[in-house]
């Protein structure tokens, strides 16, 4: 659906926020951008939708060029941005609609009503912006970029300090406009809506795409369990009999470290703890950890070197 | 919707948003400059004009209208047109402007075309409310209206590139106060430029608002500081050079794309 090809982008101030990029972007899929602040992230949005001019490279939206054939590409767009950038004066159906016609097609009255239920948004319709709390203004945000039935949805950090209710409004908005086909690309940081949400999962760094996967084969090659049991008796080592299960100590011997895969068939642990009360090895208490994309994320970020060529902004 | 054709409905939707803001703030939008401009007409026409002698077989009072009409014109077209971009830069929801499959033309038609409807009625009502205070004629009603659209359209044009260039409310503020409105109390709008000493009357030709006054002024009285057709160069020259102007700063990005 998108195509980036050799994309780079070098500001007036001769920072280089995005390098030679190289991404594509299937129909239909929800696609999850992760990266730390300043990655990259919103400028690769910017240069897709047209707000930010490329230095190199090219990218196509369902084989149109963004720049040579911007009308064809950017009416199949709605942008959701990261920040809370409405008209304060407006009413809600009205910058709804002026949205649609922005974009080139007509009235459409029921299908503006519609997207303002899906959103919870109906009740204030006649409602200016400005009296609207920030979970709202996001709401109407999404309401303008989904007012000319889009093809593709990029939101930008949409769930950027907004409540339970609207994340949950919102993610049922999005798991329906997948279902009638939209493709849908998001950044986060919040590591577990991707978990949730995203077929794929890409993370940029410092103006690269050092990852692309996809999310169920980056949870099971990466995704391992612990379990973690805190010993009433410290011990000096791992006893021989245990050796057959992959155990280690930790915190002076107050701990023992199980680690195993998920996905085996047979994880051990129920061998484990007959085994330990064989031994007549207590414990106080115990806990279980996975890892979640979070350390799956911030292990690939900051194991990477820094890679050279951009100057400090 | 076709790669090349023309995309109305946007153009449409921009220009029915700068037209609900002028009426949210019609006081200060309509009502404002009209009294204002009236003040003009009680004070220069009626209370100080009856003691001026007729300027070139006008009426004093009847002599300054098309020149405030002028004023008035040149200056809202410009701050209304100016604001009208100015402020969605001002709060970032230009985003959508430019992630929208318009072109610069389309943007600049809807913007454009509201300041500048806007600018016509307000002469018009100015117009009207000058008849309450002189008894006016207009010898060319086509002409004057000719030079009310075409002025309005280019200095609204004019806004458009000064929205787009100022980087805070004050530079918005100081062209139309600090340029525009000397240049045209200085353009003839109080007075022919005949009775200048004969250098100053060549230094005010390179002041463009000259042309522009004059021209209004002859489609009024058949009294002109220029020739019409001149007057008509020069507001055509100032309009090709606006546009110029917008098509280079959509083409680069200039102040809107980073």
């Amino acid at each position: 659906m998108i195509s980036i090809s050799g994309l780079s982008k070098t500001y007036a101030s001769g920072f280089q926020a995005l390098k030679s990029i190289d991404l594509d972007i299937q129909r239909g899929e929800i696609f999850a951008l992760l990266g730390p602040n300043g990655a990259g992230k919103t400028t690769l949005i910017g240069v897709i939708c047209g707000i930010v001019n490329p230095s190199t490279g090219t990218v196509t939206v369902d084989g149109h060029d963004i720049v040579s054939d911007y009308r064809a590409a950017r009416s199949l767009i709605g942008l959701v941005p990261q920040e809370l950038t409405t008209d304060a004066f407006e009413t809600v159906w009205d910058t709804v609609s002026f949205s649609r016609g922005l974009f080139g097609k007509p009235k459409n009255p029921a299908h503006i009503e519609k997207i303002l239920r899906d959103l919870s948004l109906w009740d204030k319709r006649t409602n200016k912006i400005m009296t609207l709390s920030g979970g709202m203004k996001r709401r109407v945000l999404i309401a303008k970029a989904l007012s000319h039935e889009p093809q593709v949805l990029f939101l930008d950090e949409p769930t950027a300090g907004v409540d339970v209710e609207l994340r949950k409004d919102m993610w049922q908005v999005v798991r329906d406009l997948r279902a009638s086909g939209v493709t849908i690309i998001l950044t986060t940081h919040y590591i577990e809506e991707a978990e949730d949400m995203a077929d794929r999962i890409g993370v940029i760094s410092k103006g690269e795409i050092i990852l692309v996967e996809n999310k169920a084969e980056l949870m099971r090659k990466l995704g391992k369990k612990q379990l973690t049991l805190h010993l009433q008796r410290p011990l000096d080592a791992v006893p021989a009999e245990l050796a057959v299960h992959n155990l280690a100590l930790a915190d002076a011997g107050n701990e023992l470290v199980f680690t195993y895969d998920t996905a085996a068939e047979r994880t051990g642990v129920t061998a484990l703890l007959s085994d330990l009360a064989r031994l007549n090895i207590r414990f106080r208490d115990l806990q279980t950890t996975q890892s979640s994309l979070e350390d799956i994320f911030i292990g690939l970020v900051t194991d990477r070197p820094a890679a050279g060529a951009g100057a400090a902004p | 919707m076709s790669t090349h054709a023309i995309n109305t409905h946007a153009i449409l939707a921009i220009y029915k948003f700068e037209m609900a803001r002028t009426l949210r703030t019609i006081w200060q939008s309509i009502v404002s400059p009209v009294i204002s401009t009236s003040l003009y007409f009680v004070v220069f026409g009626a209370a100080i004009g009856s003691r001026i002698t007729e300027i070139e077989g006008v009426a004093y009072g009847a002599f300054i209208v098309p020149g405030l009409i002028m004023l008035m014109l040149l200056t809202q077209s410009t701050m209304n047109a100016s604001f009208g971009i100015y402020f969605p830069r001002f709060t970032g929801t230009i985003y959508e402007l430019l992630s929208a499959p318009v072109s610069s033309f389309e943007i600049a038609c809807g913007y454009v075309g509201a300041a500048a409807t806007k600018s016509i009625i307000l002469g018009l009502i100015i117009l009207a409310t000058s008849w309450l205070f002189v008894p006016l004629h207009i010898a060319h009603p086509f002409w004057m209206l000719g030079f009310l659209v075409l002025t309005a359209i280019t200095f609204s044009l004019f806004g458009f590139i000064i929205g787009i260039w100022a980087d805070g409310f004050e530079q918005l503020q100081i062209i139309p106060l600090l340029i525009l409105t000397p240049l045209t109390f200085l353009g003839g709008t109080f007075y022919s430029i005949h009775v200048l000493p004969p250098v100053w009357q060549t230094v005010t030709l390179f002041n463009p608002v000259v042309y522009l006054v004059s021209g209004f002024r002859w489609s009024f009285f058949e009294v002109a500081d220029v020739s019409p057709w001149i007057s008509l160069g020069m507001t055509l020259f100032f309009l090709s050079g606006c546009l110029v102007t917008i098509w280079w700063i959509f083409k680069t990005g200039y102040r809107l794309k980073k």
